[in-house]
Parts: structure tokens; C-alpha cells; sequence
């Protein structure tokens, strides 16, 4: 039986590398793809908890946690889209100040 | 507990020896049939100290040498790492599939209770449906590691096509999940030979007759074949997604192609057609509705079960193989409409019809 | 060591590799590739902690939709240019998330550990038990969620389209 404190130090590690990649990377969908990695992490903490106090709800919280990251990698991906037809790049540096 | 792990080892095996085997004969048939379909006679010429063996020899034989033996090139400019690692991912999800494709009820041997299924998993049909949509990812990196515009088209196409029809396949099952109340494959596969009205098996095609067509075509369309084969048989200029493999690549990309169409057979089999279920046959014998009985051994029983699995699986093969040569191909908006405006509400319309019909006959 | 502890280790391991090589590949297709992986990994776990649902369901949705989605986006946008790498904050965001990486560690492990686990009912995790839940308890958030999609949907749409 694997403890339960190696999970949360697992899924806290993987957390943050998710957070390195939102912070240090230049390219959107990178930036992207590392918050859908931090999201997997919290997703693990639930899974790991809800085996270890015997309660399906932390599986029906992930569940909603997948329905609600798809969403937002969709919306995300639309407006990346969006962006780079005006402005033909996805460095976010480029895309700080707003049209004058 | 070695001898637990032997047997499944085993079951995993005869599973994999026989899709892989099922795949090199149906290379065989698609040239054969398709040259009795088209009046004329086929691959004929290589032969082994004259034996020709009716284009056996020259399909079994002679084309996969051909294949390994050819000069394998990845493109210039193109992602090499990529390049090698698509014909694997493509052709993966059509062996894994089959680890929940039950191929017979019970073997028992002794005490030892062998349940005819690689894995008994509970989650059977979800299973199935994520390692077919694991399928689209050969296409998309196969297209792109190529780095050639005619083959980025060919894959984008066809990845556009496999991702809606993964959503017509999902919504069609859910009337036969909705009719047999499990998603286990082999429970229900086991539902299926009670009778209805005393002598009629539960089969899916008689309780779900449009979701078998629905399941069909949209099966026919993941798999990429005729008539939804566009995006590879762009041979009206180039092969679309893989024209820049040889060799050994074209071989997996080949033979991943018809292990799914095994695949495709296994899962029409099992959901709608009984799976490994003869009418009439229990775990002891036959037992017919006008209530003659005949014994049979335990062995002879999931014998004739898993025999009955193999034929009705490799009808099922030789039946997309001669749609293959019997119908056009559908341009790429037709497809994109059937998958989304026609095949879609229909299969609601279904998980609505099946959803009243349960409740009235409550 | 017990299977279980030396499986989940080299699965660890290789969850550690495969999200690192996600953030700093410098070609994007390979970091896409390499979330799949980690997804896939995570999915594993997932199973391992006896929800076979949730982790089925995670292959199907995270690795199978959203990803050929993100991997769709890469192809469309053709991003060649490589970022030009800016020391400073390099340095400064890994030390950041490190620190955060540290507190979620002592925070996690300092406190009390919950008893150890009854073993699990046949049932826990299937879809029965998680069917169960979602239409009884958290119907409402059930349906919530499903106009958020439809909402999702015509957003993708209306953002992603062509200006006649």
C-alpha cells in the first residue's frame, strides 16, 4: 500500500513544474499546456484523497475539474487562434499593451 | 500466482497471434476478392518452386519482404524522432483494443475458472472508446513529422474525420448501454443469449437495429477505409498523411489499417451480434426453446463458442472488405455532413427512442 | 519492496521526466507529445488508486480530445520561431516555483495522515458508484456543466472564425 503522503508529494512536484512552465516560457501554448498540467496535479491530490478517506466525491470533483479544463483549453485555444491572425506571433511579451 | 499470470500471458498472446494473423489473410482477401470483384485475377506471379498458391504466397510472403527489405528514408527537413514513432502510434490502439474483446464465455479447467477475455475490466466499452480515440494521434504526427503540405492536408482531413465520428460511434452505443445496463464486455455479451419471447436471442441487432448501422458506418470511418478514404487515398494527386513513408512504416501503417478493421469486426460482433453466443447454447449444452436438450462437454462448448467468434468476426472482415471495392468514396464536406448532421441526431434520436421504449415497457 | 511501491515509483519517475520535458522542449510538437505521455501516466495513477472510471475517462477526454485539439492548433500556426531565452527570469521563476513546490510539500506532509484505508469495495470507483453521485448529490453542477460546454463550443466557434 503506497502511502498517501507520497502521492501529495508527487502531484505537489508536478504542480510546480506546471508552475515553472507558466513563468518561465515564452510561447502561449506552452503556457498553456503546463496550467493543463497543473490542473492534472490538483486532479491526482483529489483521486489520491478520495482512496484514502473511502468517499467517491473527490472522483466526481475530478470529473468536473476534466469537463471544466476542457472548456477552458477550447476557449483558450480560440482565442490564441484569434490572436496570432493580428498579430502573428504567440509570445506573450508581445501582447502587453492594448491597441491604441 | 505465476500460474494466474501464465494464463492471462497466454490469453494475451493467442489474442494478439490471432489479430495479427487475421490481418496478413485479409491483406490476402482485399487482393483476391477485389480481383474476383473486378474480373480480374489478382496477384499471381511470385511463387515458391511453383507453388503460387492462389496470391498467397504473393501476399504473405512476398510483400512483406518487399516491405522490410526497402530503403527506409525519413524527409530532410522532416522530424526524424516523429517520423518513426507515428506508424507505432498508429498502429497500437488496434492491438490494445482487443485486450477487452471477450472471445468465449468460460474454460474450466479443474477448479480453475478461466474467463475466455484478456481483461475483465469494468469500464469495458469506455476503454475501447478511449484507445480508439488515442488512433487520431498516428494520423496527426504522421502528417506533420512528414513536413510536405500534401501530407499535412491528408492528415489534418483525416484526424477531422476520425474525431467526429468517434462522437456518432460513443452516442450510438449508449442505446445498447442503456438496453443491457453494464458497460462490461462480457456481461454483456452474456445478456445476450437470454431469449426474448422464448426463442429469440437478445442480440443487439434486434434490440438496436439503428445503432448497429449507426456503429457501422461510423466504425468503417474511424478506420479510414472506403468510403471515408479520403484522407489517405488522395491518390487522385498523392496518398495523403503517409506518402512520404517506405519500407517498414508503410508496412505498420498497412497493417494497423486492417488490424482495425479486425477490431471494427470484434467490436460489431460482440455489441450487437451475441459476441461468442451460438443460439441456444448454454454452459452445458444446447437448450432449445421447443425443449430438446443436448449435453455437451465443458471443453466442446467453448470450443464451438470461440469458433462461433471467429466466424462472425471474419464475416464481418470480408464485409467491409467488399465495401471497400463496391462503393465510391465521399468527398470531404460529404463526409464532415453525414458525421455531424445526419449521423449525430440520428443517434440522439435513438438514446431517445430507447430511453421511451424502457420506460413503457417498465 | 512491494509491487505496488516499486511500481509507482518508476511511474513517478517517469511523471517527473515527461512533465519536465513538457516545459522545457524547445520544439512544441515534442512538448505536446510529451503531455500526452504525462497524461497517460496520470491515468495510470489514476487506476492504481482504484478509480478505473475517472482514469478511462481521463484517456478519453485529456489525452484523446484536448490534446489532438492542442496538437491540431500547433500544425495550424506553424510556430517556428524559438523564443530568444531571457536569463533573469529563467532563474527567478524556477527559484518562484520551487518555494511554492517546498511550502505545498511541508504543507501536504505536516499534517496528520488519515487512518490507513479500509480496502476498497468491489465497487468503489466504477461507474455505478460515480453514476450514483453525479445524479444524486451534484446534479446541479452536472447540468451547469453541461451548458458551460455549450457555451465553450460557441465561444471556440465565434472566436475561431474567419472575418468575411
Amino acid at each position: 500500500m503506497v502511502p498517501l503522503n507520497y502521492y501529495l508529494i508527487l502531484s505537489a512536484v508536478v504542480f510546480a513544474i506546471g508552475v515553472i512552465g507558466v513563468l518561465i516560457r515564452r510561447n502561449f501554448i506552452v503556457i498553456l499546456m503546463s496550467i493543463e498540467l497543473m490542473l492534472n496535479a490538483v486532479n491526482l491530490t483529489f483521486i489520491a484523497f478520495s482512496r484514502f478517506l473511502g468517499s467517491m466525491e473527490g472522483q466526481v470533483i475530478v470529473f468536473f475539474v476534466m469537463a471544466v479544463a476542457a472548456a477552458e483549453a477550447v476557449v483558450g485555444l480560440g482565442i490564441i487562434i484569434a490572436v496570432f491572425r493580428h498579430r502573428q506571433t504567440l509570445d506573450p511579451s508581445e501582447m502587453q499593451l492594448l491597441k491604441w | 500466482m505465476i500460474v494466474d499470470i501464465g494464463i492471462i500471458a497466454l490469453k494475451a498472446f493467442l489474442v494478439v497471434f490471432m489479430v495479427l494473423n487475421l490481418a496478413g489473410i485479409l491483406g490476402w482477401v482485399e487482393r483476391k476478392g477485389s480481383a474476383l470483384i473486378q474480373d480480374r485475377i489478382g496477384a499471381n506471379r511470385a511463387s515458391i518452386f511453383g507453388f503460387a498458391g492462389m496470391g498467397l504466397v504473393n501476399t504473405l510472403v512476398a510483400d512483406p519482404l518487399k516491405f522490410l527489405t526497402k530503403e527506409d528514408f525519413i524527409p530532410a527537413a522532416g522530424d526524424k524522432f516523429l517520423h518513426t514513432l507515428a506508424p507505432c502510434m498508429a498502429f497500437f490502439p488496434a492491438l490494445v483494443t482487443f485486450a477487452v474483446i471477450p472471445f468465449g464465455d468460460v474454460l474450466v479447467m479443474g477448479d480453475r475458472v478461466i474467463n475466455l477475455q484478456v481483461a475483465n475490466i469494468n469500464v469495458g466499452i469506455l476503454y475501447i472508446f478511449a484507445m480508439a480515440s488515442l488512433g487520431v494521434y498516428g494520423t496527426v504526427i504522421g502528417a506533420w513529422a512528414s513536413n510536405n503540405k500534401f501530407s499535412l492536408l491528408g492528415g489534418v482531413r483525416g484526424s477531422a474525420q476520425m474525431i467526429s465520428y468517434e462522437v456518432a460511434m460513443g452516442l450510438s452505443v449508449i442505446g445498447i448501454l442503456m438496453v443491457y445496463g453494464t458497460l462490461e464486455l462480457q456481461e454483456i455479451a452474456r445478456t445476450q443469449g437470454e431469449l426474448l419471447w422464448g426463442w429469440l436471442p437478445r442480440w443487439g441487432i434486434f434490440l438496436q437495429p439503428l445503432a448497429f448501422l449507426l456503429f457501422f458506418v461510423a466504425a468503417v470511418a474511424e478506420t479510414k477505409r472506403i468510403p471515408f478514404d479520403l484522407p489517405e487515398g488522395e491518390s487522385e494527386l498523392v496518398a495523403g498523411y503517409h506518402v512520404e513513408y517506405s519500407g517498414g512504416k508503410f508496412l505498420m501503417f498497412f497493417a494497423g489499417e486492417f488490424a482495425e478493421i479486425v477490431t471494427a469486426a470484434g467490436l460489431v460482433t460482440t455489441l450487437f451480434f451475441g459476441g461468442w453466443q451460438v443460439p441456444y447454447l448454454m454452459r452445458d449444452g444446447f437448450h432449445f426453446p421447443w425443449g430438446g436438450v443436448w449435453l455437451m462437454q465443458q471443453w466442446a462448448v467453448a470450443l464451438l463458442q470461440v469458433v462461433a467468434f471467429t466466424v462472425k468476426v471474419v464475416f464481418f472482415c470480408w464485409l467491409q472488405i467488399s465495401l471497400r471495392w463496391t462503393v465510391p468514396r465521399f468527398r470531404y464536406d460529404q463526409v464532415m455532413r453525414l458525421g455531424w448532421k445526419m449521423m449525430l441526431p440520428l443517434a440522439l434520436l435513438n438514446v431517445a427512442i430507447t430511453g421511451i421504449v424502457i420506460i413503457a415497457l417498465q | 519492496m512491494a509491487p505496488a511501491l516499486i511500481l509507482f515509483f518508476v511511474l513517478a519517475a517517469l511523471l517527473v521526466i515527461t512533465s519536465l520535458m513538457v516545459v522545457f522542449q524547445r520544439n512544441v510538437v515534442h512538448s505536446a507529445l510529451s503531455l500526452v505521455a504525462a497524461l497517460f501516466l496520470i491515468a495510470m495513477f489514476f487506476i492504481m488508486l482504484h478509480a478505473p472510471m475517472v482514469g478511462v475517462l481521463q484517456i478519453l477526454i485529456y489525452a484523446g480530445a484536448i490534446m489532438v485539439l492542442f496538437l491540431f492548433v500547433i500544425m495550424l500556426l506553424n510556430p517556428v520561431a524559438l523564443e530568444r531565452r531571457r536569463g533573469v527570469w529563467w532563474g527567478f521563476g524556477t527559484v518562484a516555483a520551487l518555494i511554492l513546490g517546498g511550502l505545498l510539500i511541508a504543507v501536504m506532509t505536516g499534517t496528520e495522515p488519515p487512518p490507513d484505508p479500509m480496502a476498497a469495495t468491489e465497487l468503489f470507483g466504477s461507474p455505478e458508484m460515480l453514476a450514483k453521485s453525479l445524479f444524486s448529490d451534484f446534479v446541479l453542477p452536472f447540468e451547469i456543466a453541461s451548458i458551460l460546454l455549450l457555451v465553450a463550443i460557441v465561444g471556440a466557434v465565434v472566436l475561431a472564425k474567419r472575418e468575411h
